[in-house]
């Protein structure tokens, strides 16, 4: 019996979201009295010994330049047999793109029942229950898992990471490696830019910001911040913006620690992207908008004016100039 | 070329979201349901672009619900489907829907199939997967893009950051989001057609529940906004710093 976290890298990095996974994987495994083991496929930068702090005893990993590819098939097959020589029984994935791959395989694999888009430590004081995302962020579920292996799939910025001290010890497993069914043409990744999906803060601009030359505005907000940008669906398919930005019950749906919305009136489908983010706060020129229902702090007033005076409130702040 | 899309009856994306029978199902008296968006604007749509390019292309859609699916399965028909088969059953669990929809496909030979890449009301994102592993079929999740050279298909995936160009050889499955196709609504001949396209009812077959709802809840309300005036908004990142503390 112990937990086994999959850590999902890209460039060589561990993503963040996997470092939430490893520190939730570390709680569940302290509650349970077991430990925390964790896998990492594929040649990384990273010293793997130091994903300790997390509270992993172990980490597993396959040093093959094939697995630098993502594979759904051979990431499946290579956690199987993980799960199967370590006996772990509780299964973390993140709940981002490639989780969002690997995990109904494997579930299907090891006939393990999945709980996606958790939100929370399982329940275990009867059975073993997660509370995860439902209705786009509108309400929750409590799912019971009946299975003796238990996959669960944890929703960005849903758990902080944990650092503490300690050291993994790091096991080189041998593995054959099958030919991929899927061929990687290319890779196009816009250097520099934080993902949405993981970004702490995201300053999402709509249909307000007029156009897409008046959008300096919401980016130079988000340098100053740290932030990643996003967008409205109007603005997405009025390609203004790609659409990879837009936030919302039929785009991404975002949990950040600070969401800033300018010129977003709202929608209840806007809402249910957005609507777990920690801290919200509304810039519109309409007092009527709806968005003010749904946020913590609010300025009603012009973007155009208002916001270049926070950029340089927060650069002030921040010693930028 | 042979394509199944899995279908899904949702709330509408505006409905109000209540729960009754002490929080553990969902309140449905004068919530309007509809197609699922992903599975209509993406899976489906893209489906009967490669219908309209080939012809011969034949289209099936399966869903795994209750009778008062029917309306949406018909409306799928109205859009292009060719026919649809219903698996006669209301679980909320993925391995299980997922075997439904695996069963009908061993049944059929698809070259395709295309699901949404979640449904609204679940968020599982689990079934294209799930179906995939049944099938042993290569699997591409949360396509933006999909195009077609004989049985070589050019798959763009969206990745943190990016997005990934796949290349893969059918049969697959692939999960369809935004990018993949253009919204579009049913014209009166497809809705007159549909009438009398076949929706066949099948009972499911035995498979294992692995997860159970054993009840929801709704989040907390906010507290209420505190506005702060438009001509002192260094107030506001006073407040972002040393209330909220978010940065």
């Amino acid at each position: 019996m112990s937990v086994l976290v999959f850590l999902d890298q890209s460039d060589g990095h561990i993503k963040k979201s996997s470092l939430e996974a490893a520190s939730y994987g570390a709680a569940i495994a302290k509650n349970l009295s077991t430990a925390a083991e964790g896998i990492v496929l594929g040649i990384t930068k990273e010293d793997l010994t130091a994903l300790g702090k997390y509270g992993l005893s172990k980490v597993h990993t396959v040093k093959n330049e094939a697995l630098n590819n993502f594979d759904d098939e051979a990431y499946t097959g290579i956690i199987a047999e993980a799960i199967n020589s370590t006996g772990a029984n509780v299964i973390i994935f993140s709940n981002n793109f490639n989780g969002k791959s690997i995990a109904p395989r494997l579930s299907v694999k090891l006939k393990a029942g999945l709980v996606s888009g958790a939100i929370a430590l399982p329940d275990t004081s009867n059975g073993f229950v997660v509370k995860k995302n439902v209705f786009s962020g509108k309400a929750f579920a409590n799912v019971s898992v009946k299975t003796d292996i238990k996959i669960i799939s944890l929703n960005a910025n849903s758990y902080k990471i944990t650092e503490g001290d300690g050291a993994a010890e790091v096991i080189e497993l041998n593995v054959a490696i099958p030919p991929s069914r899927v061929m990687v043409k290319e890779v196009n990744k816009v250097a520099g830019e934080i993902p949405l999906a993981e970004a702490e803060i995201v300053v999402s601009g709509g249909r307000g910001m007029k156009g897409p030359e008046n959008w300096g505005i919401i980016t130079d907000l988000a340098k100053a911040l740290g932030a990643a940008t996003a967008c409205s669906r109007p603005v997405s398919d009025s390609d203004w913006r790609p659409h990879h930005e837009h936030v919302g019950q039929t785009g991404l749906t975002i949990a950040p620690n600070l969401y800033f919305a300018i010129g977003i009136s709202g929608a209840i489908q806007h809402l249910a992207g957005v609507n777990r983010s920690k801290t919200i706060v509304v810039i519109n020129k309409d007092p009527e908008a709806p968005f003010f229902k749904a946020a913590d702090y609010g300025i009603v007033g012009d973007a155009f004016e208002v916001v270049p005076k926070i950029t340089e409130a927060i650069k002030k702040l921040k010693g930028i100039s | 070329m042979k394509i199944l899309i899995c279908i899904s009856k949702t709330p509408d994306t505006t409905a109000k979201i209540a729960f009754t029978d002490n929080n553990t199902k969902f309140a449905e008296a004068g919530v309007q349901f509809i197609l699922n968006p992903y599975d209509e604007w993406y899976a489906l749509v893209r489906a009967i672009e490669l219908k309209e390019a080939d012809p011969s292309t034949v289209l099936h859609l399966i869903n795994v619900g209750g009778a008062d699916a029917d309306p949406i399965i018909r409306k799928a028909l109205a859009m292009g489907g060719d026919e649809a088969i219903r698996v006669n059953s209301d679980s909320s669990d993925s391995f299980y829907i997922a075997s439904q929809i695996a069963e009908i496909a061993k049944q059929n030979n698809y070259d395709l199939i295309f699901t949404g890449k979640e449904t609204i009301d679940y968020n599982g994102s689990s079934i294209g997967g799930m179906v995939a592993q049944l099938l042993e079929m290569p699997y591409i999740s949360l396509a933006t893009k999909f195009t077609l050279d004989g049985t070589l298909a050019t798959v763009n995936r969206e990745i943190e950051g990016g997005e990934e160009i796949d290349v893969v050889n059918l049969p697959a499955v692939i999960s369809c989001q935004k990018g993949m196709a253009e919204q579009r609504i049913p014209n009166m001949r497809g809705i007159m057609s549909a009438r009398t396209k076949p929706l066949r009812v099948t009972e499911p077959v035995p498979a294992d529940t692995l997860t159970s709802i054993e009840s929801f809840d709704l989040p907390p309300a906010k507290a209420g906004v505190k506005l702060v005036p438009a001509d002192n908004p260094e107030e506001l990142v006073r407040l972002l710093h040393e209330e909220a503390k978010v940065f």
